[in-house]
């Protein structure tokens, strides 16, 4: 790592983020020579329509990894159902309530992820203990909360989470400004450079004058927030809240932060490389689905390519 | 007793290099059957290295090494301990993970089979016994829950039980650390006692007294080298002093006269009551430059960082007016972000300042970096280049950069010259002295006397306590000594 030119962290920057985007690409041309051209732009239309969930965790995810080793969020399914569930509710079919409800679902969202640091710094407990816990106890909150019922969204707000421009989803395309505000957040403000600075060392960081706990328990608030809102969003999309809706989001909401070109080992984040890495997922496995692959190899390729990923990066890790 | 003349060890001509560092340049050591060699010297003196070369667990780059007078080459841990040569080393080597009779056991592999445990516990308590008698550990005690007293007792202890192999020579590296008056008694009487069958022991310690005491012959080495080696009934410990530092050191090392004068007329900028108790309090004015004195590892660290830490929380024992920065001495840990560039680096105490409507001034940044490159002349082409391709040295002026580019009016140094070659540091005093003359306040943890010589006043540490408080007329460099050293009364 010696001896960097002036544009080399940058073109690095660039090229992780631009592998995520080439490989959605290859898998949209696999799946486009197998089915011979047929439905290409729906495809493209679904992925980016699922992708925006992804991304929208995917974030979250990204701030809490890249401030180190052991950060990781896995409260994100619980979260995600209990913020549906109390936005269909509160919502209750009304047009006039939809703001109501979506306050209330990221209220949720932002309250279960300060309580994750909550139990991170006061009880002392590992990020993956404490947050796989709150997992349980949200998910069970959101069972007794809902009581099974499916509560239909507001026409206006399902409308608009299901709206399309010129065949791109509305969602998909704010899905994109929120990235773009991110990155910048991440590259420009004294929050963003903290969160990479604390992921390099967290020692160091405290010394050069970093509040680390402010930027911690921020980092563990807006992944809950982000959930919360992908959870209002989602129930929305689907018509409707159901207990299992954040379910593969546990998986993917790392996933797609590692492939998108995020360091594990913290201090390095990447926003662009989660869209591409979004994209990448859903249109690998909806092309395994279109092979004919059952729900077990596609999760076993999900796994083997996380792990693929993590092996790849690991290679350009400086020493310390 | 007849045992006396037999020579155990002999190390000649013994040199270690760690980089540029020598911290051995031609050692020689000898050590007789029956004899108590005590072995003195300043931090950074090379005691440590040498002891490790003795106990195998480093290799010298030159001189032989001759035990039981055969010449031993190659040599390491296993022969060292084959020949009979135990450890006691400073920073223990227990595990705590398991009880007091397995860690008997590893060091004798011929405790074997049925009941291995029961004859390893029998072993290390009959030891235990002997030496510390009362001492209140059991056998099955996991070593995690004892006291560092008593964990230092059962090492102490396991260096000299006996199973298949007989044990020559014992080294002691600073054993009555942590224990209290009695036990250390108690084992410098035993030492005496073991000596007088025939064992050889070297043994360490900052507490002259110790080694004046209970020593045959004194050692002293200073720089690397052996200064002094004669009877310790020829040695007192003024003349121990002496040889340690310079022989002439009655002469004040600074001449910084105008210091004085600053101290009543300037604001208050930090003031630390000790926690441990102590008859000092630490003050700093505005525009002094502070020094913390003594053994490394006496609570200098401790003080800085509860000022630190008080300086973004309120304490009651501590009063900071005004920003405080610090300057790591361990960059790894404590200071460099390594994904970073050089610019960042320093940028990242700043950022607050160089933020418009919520977002970093980038322009600034780079400004700030570039200032500082020409100010302290950190060379690199470029100071968007990642932080590792810097040198040592010029990794520890971007930290020193991190904290005087910042708004702090306190800057807290801990060892920062550590492992920074000479052109650097000169170049680190000036800029510290100029600094200081436009009213910055500078607390200075160093362990190398002659960075003393830059402070207005020093304050001595010892056992995490302020022992003696001097100003620049008066500090000399036997003086901190002598209270480094001083005993406990």
């Amino acid at each position: 790592m010696n001896g960097l030119s002036k544009g080399m962290p940058r073109a690095l920057l660039e090229k992780a983020w631009l592998g995520s985007f080439l490989a959605a690409a290859a898998v949209w041309a696999a799946a486009m020579i197998y089915s011979g051209g047929q439905g290409g732009g729906q495809m493209l239309g679904a992925a980016l329509s699922f992708s925006t969930f992804f991304v929208i965790v995917g974030i979250g995810q990204m701030l809490i990894i890249a401030t180190g080793p052991g950060n990781v969020d896995l409260s994100i399914p619980g979260t995600i159902a209990l913020a549906g569930a109390i936005a269909m509710k509160v919502m209750d079919g009304e047009d006039s309530l939809i703001v109501v409800g979506l306050a209330a679902s990221l209220a949720a969202g932002a309250a279960v992820g300060a309580a994750n640091y909550g139990l991170i710094r006061v009880l002392r407990i590992p990020p993956i203990i404490a947050t796989l816990s709150s997992n349980l106890l949200v998910q069970s909150t959101a069972i007794a909360y809902g009581r099974g019922l499916r509560v239909k969204p507001p026409p206006a707000f399902a409308d608009f989470t299901t709206a399309t421009v010129f065949g791109v989803p509305v969602l998909a395309l704010c899905a994109v400004v929120f990235a773009a505000v991110m990155a910048v957040v991440l590259a420009r403000t004294v929050f963003g450079r903290s969160v990479l600075a604390i992921g390099q060392n967290m020692r160091a960081a405290w010394l050069a004058g970093v509040a680390v706990d402010r930027t911690r328990l921020l980092t563990y608030t807006l992944s809950g927030l982000f959930a919360g809102l992908c959870g209002a969003l989602l129930a929305g999309f689907s018509g409707g809240s159901s207990l299992d809706m954040g379910m593969e989001y546990l998986l993917a909401s790392i996933a797609v932060v590692v492939i998108g070109g995020t360091s594990v080992a913290g201090g390095k984040a990447n926003v662009p490389g989660i869209w591409g890495a979004a994209l990448f997922l859903f249109l690998l496995l909806t092309m395994l689905n279109t092979f004919g692959a059952g729900a077990g190899v596609r999760l076993v390729m999900t796994g083997l390519i996380i792990i693929a990923v993590i092996t790849m990066a690991g290679g350009d890790k400086p020493a310390r | 007793m007849q045992a006396t003349s037999e020579r155990l060890i002999r190390l000649q001509g013994v040199a270690k290099s760690f980089g540029p560092v020598r911290a051995l340049a031609g050692v020689d050591l000898a050590v007789d059957a029956g004899e108590c060699l005590g072995l003195v010297g300043h931090n950074g003196a090379g005691k440590s290295t040498l002891m490790n070369v003795l106990a195998g667990t480093l290799e010298a780059d030159a001189g032989e090494i001759v035990i039981h007078g055969e010449r031993r080459s190659p040599y390491n841990v296993g022969l060292a301990h084959r020949l009979g040569i135990r450890c006691v080393f400073q920073e223990l080597s227990l595990c705590p993970n398991l009880t007091v009779a397995e860690n008997a056991r590893i060091i004798h592999p011929k405790l074997s089979g049925w009941g291995w445990r029961k004859r390893a516990a029998g072993l290390i308590v009959a030891k235990l016994d002997e030496i510390f008698p009362g001492h209140g550990i059991r056998a099955d005690d996991v070593v995690g829950d004892l006291s560092i007293g008593r964990r230092q007792m059962v090492e102490i202890a396991r260096a000299f039980t006996v199973s298949d192999r007989p044990v020559h020579l014992v080294i002691l590296d600073e054993p009555t650390s942590s224990l209290d008056s009695v036990s250390a008694e108690q084992l410098l009487s035993f030492v005496r006692k073991v000596v007088a069958t025939g064992l050889g022991c070297i043994l360490i310690s900052h507490l002259l007294g110790e080694v004046l005491d209970y020593a045959d012959c004194i050692v002293v080495m200073r720089d690397a080298k052996v200064v002094t080696s004669r009877p310790a009934r020829e040695m007192t410990r003024d003349s121990l002093v002496a040889a340690m530092g310079d022989v002439g050191d009655e002469r004040v090392v600074a001449e910084r006269p105008s210091a004085v004068r600053r101290r009543d007329a300037a604001p208050i900028r930090v003031r630390v009551r000790s926690r441990r108790g102590g008859r000092h309090e630490l003050v700093a004015h505005e525009g002094e430059v502070i020094g913390l004195a003594g053994l490394a590892g006496h609570g200098q660290t401790d003080a800085l960082i509860q000022i630190y830490r008080s300086s973004r929380r309120r304490a009651a024992d501590t009063v900071v007016t005004g920003p405080v920065a610090l300057v790591p001495g361990d960059r790894q840990t404590d200071g460099i972000f390594h994904l970073w560039s050089i610019g960042q680096n320093i940028g990242i105490r700043s950022l607050k300042r160089m933020s418009r409507r919520g977002l970093i001034d980038l322009a600034q940044e780079r400004q700030l970096a570039e200032d500082w490159k020409r100010r302290i002349n950190i060379r690199t082409p470029d100071m968007t280049n990642n932080i590792l391709s810097l040198s040592g040295g010029n990794q520890q002026k971007a930290l020193f950069a991190r904290a005087l580019g910042s708004d702090a009016e306190i800057v807290l140094m801990d060892d920062p010259t550590r492992g920074v070659d000479v052109g650097t540091k000169l170049e680190i005093y000036e800029m510290i002295r100029t600094e200081a003359a436009k009213g910055r306040t500078f607390l200075w943890y160093t362990t190398e006397m002659e960075e003393l010589a830059n402070c207005d006043h020093v304050y001595v540490f010892r056992n995490g306590r302020i022992v003696a408080d001097l100003a620049s007329d008066q500090l000399t460099e036997a003086k901190v000594l002598q209270s480094s050293f001083e005993e406990t009364v």
